[in-house]
């Protein structure tokens, strides 16, 4: 029977089927972090459990580590109890641990990746529910709560029940100056926040063929603000390119081996979806969000909407309590929106291709004199080939500020946060009440639109300047 | 884990959709490494206000939250889980639930009832005319009895099952030892480790 690409690699990790159960699912690879698994080891020490596989597991310090001063001692000291819990855990259960300082250190979705060691066809899990970034290389991959990482540490597997399907067409060109990020926001505002719920979203269609890694990555990782638990990405050519050499991805008779498998995971021609989704590739244009969910996104030369334009009941409320929130009033332009800050990183827009096009916007130019900009890059080594670019030095030549890597503004559970009131321009994944800091508001955007608007003030497009 | 059967408390009604776990409890709450004591982040920014429903004398002492759809959307943070237990909730009503939250819910014994959304909207009526309405959520029936509103709601057969039973996962699946041992021998070898 014909399968799609998750029905394959779901088909391929079934360690036991039984009526009336979940499927018991194997995991290729587990990554921690220091914020969802200390429960989860408590729990193993509590019941004398141990970690099944601790070479299948990876933990790195990522959610409230701090972006400068990184080798001193962790100033807030609840942050530190949880890193020095994390260490310590792995050092007695013995899973691996990137530390801070050390080169392999980042966030989680973005080391796995550069690593190599998130491959197609695998699972991969996290306590973290942006761990759909994985999806991109054709890898079912999506975030767990606690409990379920001290399932995993301890079994090497998850009882599960099957997904339903979704394919995403996004066929066409893409316009100039419209990036991933566009893409993604233009579906979560399709769908709505919800239209994901119970699905694995496929991309599929030649403006996704034609994206890079990096820009996949970005469309994958936002998967969940649909509802989605994960997204996929058929590997090819540009998957195996990306591979290819890296540190743990497979090397000689190996590499061909895994080549073969991995190029029988595309979705068969006639294999059906639950639902599916068509967008028209070039009728996209640079995507910002309005409101206090990331559904709540219009195209830049939009305005404000007004509650009176709510479908039913429900979203009226919603938009009039967002609009009341954010500080806006129906109506008017988005590009009136002026900012105190703008953010560039996280998981969703922290690689190095994100910050090339920030930097390539910024050359030259200076941020508003009134804007605060923070560039975050999402792992050491991305900060490193920033640096061998010189892209740090476009950037702080700018204005903005250069930090080491980590989760940092994007949920602000390190000092780099929104005072109430503040306004910012983020290429995170989320713009929940108080996402940034308590009181503050969020508007999500692409590198590009970020960069454009850390020197115009307001949200901007490069097309602006 | 207790087990589960039937519940009988008030509710309080949160008019809200789209609740995301960042607003059940803050990311600046998710820094303890204990399993308790997340009652203070619940829904930390919005109890600052004096009118929130869970600061009104009415609705003390509620062990049922009646919410808008879409209900835990956004992080994977099990806190949001915990939060809601240690504040004294032991079932959310809503007519839709984002699949993470939920799947937590289950693990921790906190059972989530998805109900029609008309069904909601009753039950909101009847607990915000008299607050003091004992509301019963029988996992057994699948069944919310409230006044004279009596609504079916869905759950799934499995964690209703475990919910019943006040079964742990990991338990469960650690009889299964063996047939995980004959998978792990039948990986390809091309696959990474992180040793």
């Amino acid at each position: 029977m014909a399968k799609t690409l998750a029905e394959k690699v779901w088909e391929a990790h079934v360690v036991r089927r039984a009526a009336g159960e979940p499927d018991l699912l194997y995991i290729d690879l587990h990554l921690v972090h220091e914020v969802t698994s200390p429960q989860a080891f408590d729990g193993l020490r509590a019941s004398g459990r141990s970690v099944r596989r601790p070479d299948l597991t990876l933990a790195t310090e990522d959610h409230n580590v701090p972006t400068i001063d990184i080798l001193k001692p962790i100033a807030d000291p609840i942050s530190r109890a949880q890193v020095d819990a994390l260490r310590n855990n792995c050092a007695e259960f013995g899973v691996p641990i990137y530390s801070l300082g050390n080169i392999e250190q980042g966030i989680v979705h973005v080391v796995g990746p550069q690593l190599g060691l998130t491959q197609p066809g695998m699972t991969v899990v996290c306590g973290d529910s942006h761990t759909s970034t994985h999806g991109a290389f054709g890898a079912l991959a999506f975030g767990i709560g606690t409990s379920e990482v001290e399932h995993v540490l301890a079994t090497q597997t998850l009882p599960l029940k099957p997904f339903k399907t979704m394919a995403i067409n996004v066929d066409g060109e893409l316009p100039a100056g419209v990036s991933a990020k566009d893409v993604t926001l233009a579906v979560i505002a399709k769908i709505g926040t919800g239209g994901g719920q119970g699905y694995v979203l496929e991309y599929k269609g030649s403006a996704i063929r034609g994206l890079s890694m990096e820009g996949r990555m970005t469309v994958c990782n936002m998967s969940i603000e649909a509802g989605a638990r994960a997204g996929m990405i058929a590997p090819d050519e540009t998957t195996f390119e990306y591979l290819k050499g890296r540190d743990r991805a497979p090397k000689g008779a190996d590499w061909d081996a895994a080549v073969a498998y991995w190029s029988t995971l595309p979705s068969d021609a006639d294999a059906k979806y639950d639902a599916e989704v068509f967008i028209d590739a070039s009728t996209l244009s640079p995507f910002v969000t309005w409101g206090t969910n990331p559904g709540q996104g219009l195209p830049l030369s939009g305005s404000v909407p007004s509650p009176a334009d709510a479908k039913d009941e429900v979203d009226r409320v919603a938009i009039e309590r967002a609009l009341e929130y954010m500080g806006l009033t129906a109506g008017m332009p988005l590009r009136d929106i002026k900012v105190d800050i703008v953010f560039v990183g996280s998981c969703t827009n922290g690689r190095i291709e994100d910050l090339r096009t920030v930097a390539e916007v910024l050359k030259g130019r200076k941020v508003d004199s009134k804007v605060r900009m923070l560039v975050v890059p999402g792992s050491v080594r991305v900060k490193n080939q920033a640096e061998e670019e010189g892209l740090d030095v476009i950037i702080k030549e700018s204005g903005a500020e250069w930090r080491e890597a980590g989760c940092s503004m994007c949920l602000a559970m390190n000092p780099d946060k929104l005072a109430p009131g503040e306004r910012s321009a983020s290429t995170s994944n989320r713009n929940f009440e108080g996402r940034q800091g308590p009181g503050g508001r969020t508007h999500l955007v692409s590198p590009a639109v970020a960069a454009a608007t850390a020197i115009t003030g307001h949200l901007a497009a490069p097309a602006d300047l | 884990m207790e087990k589960f059967v039937m519940h009988t408390g008030t509710a309080a009604p949160l008019r809200r959709s789209n609740v995301d776990t960042d607003q059940i409890i803050p990311a600046e709450y998710l820094k303890r490494i204990t399993r308790h004591g997340f009652e203070d982040g619940l829904f930390a920014a919005w109890r600052k206000d004096t009118e929130f429903v869970l600061n009104q004398p009415a609705y003390q002492g509620v062990s049922i939250l009646i919410a808008g759809p879409d209900f835990g959307t956004g992080s994977s943070r099990e806190h949001a889980v915990w939060a809601l237990q240690d504040y004294g909730f032991k079932v959310v009503l809503s007519s839709r639930f984002a699949d993470i939250f939920r799947g937590n819910s289950g693990k921790g014994g906190l059972l989530t009832a998805m109900l029609e959304q008309d069904d909601i909207e009753k039950l909101w009526a009847v607990v915000e005319a008299d607050p003091a309405t004992l509301v019963t959520v029988d996992l057994d029936k699948r069944e919310v009895r409230a006044g004279e509103v009596t609504a079916v709601f869905e759950v799934d057969d499995y964690v209703r099952w475990r919910l019943m039973e006040g079964l742990d996962d990991i338990g469960i699946t650690l009889n299964q030892a063996e047939a995980i041992t004959e998978f792990e021998a039948k990986r390809p070898v091309f696959l990474p480790t992180t040793a």
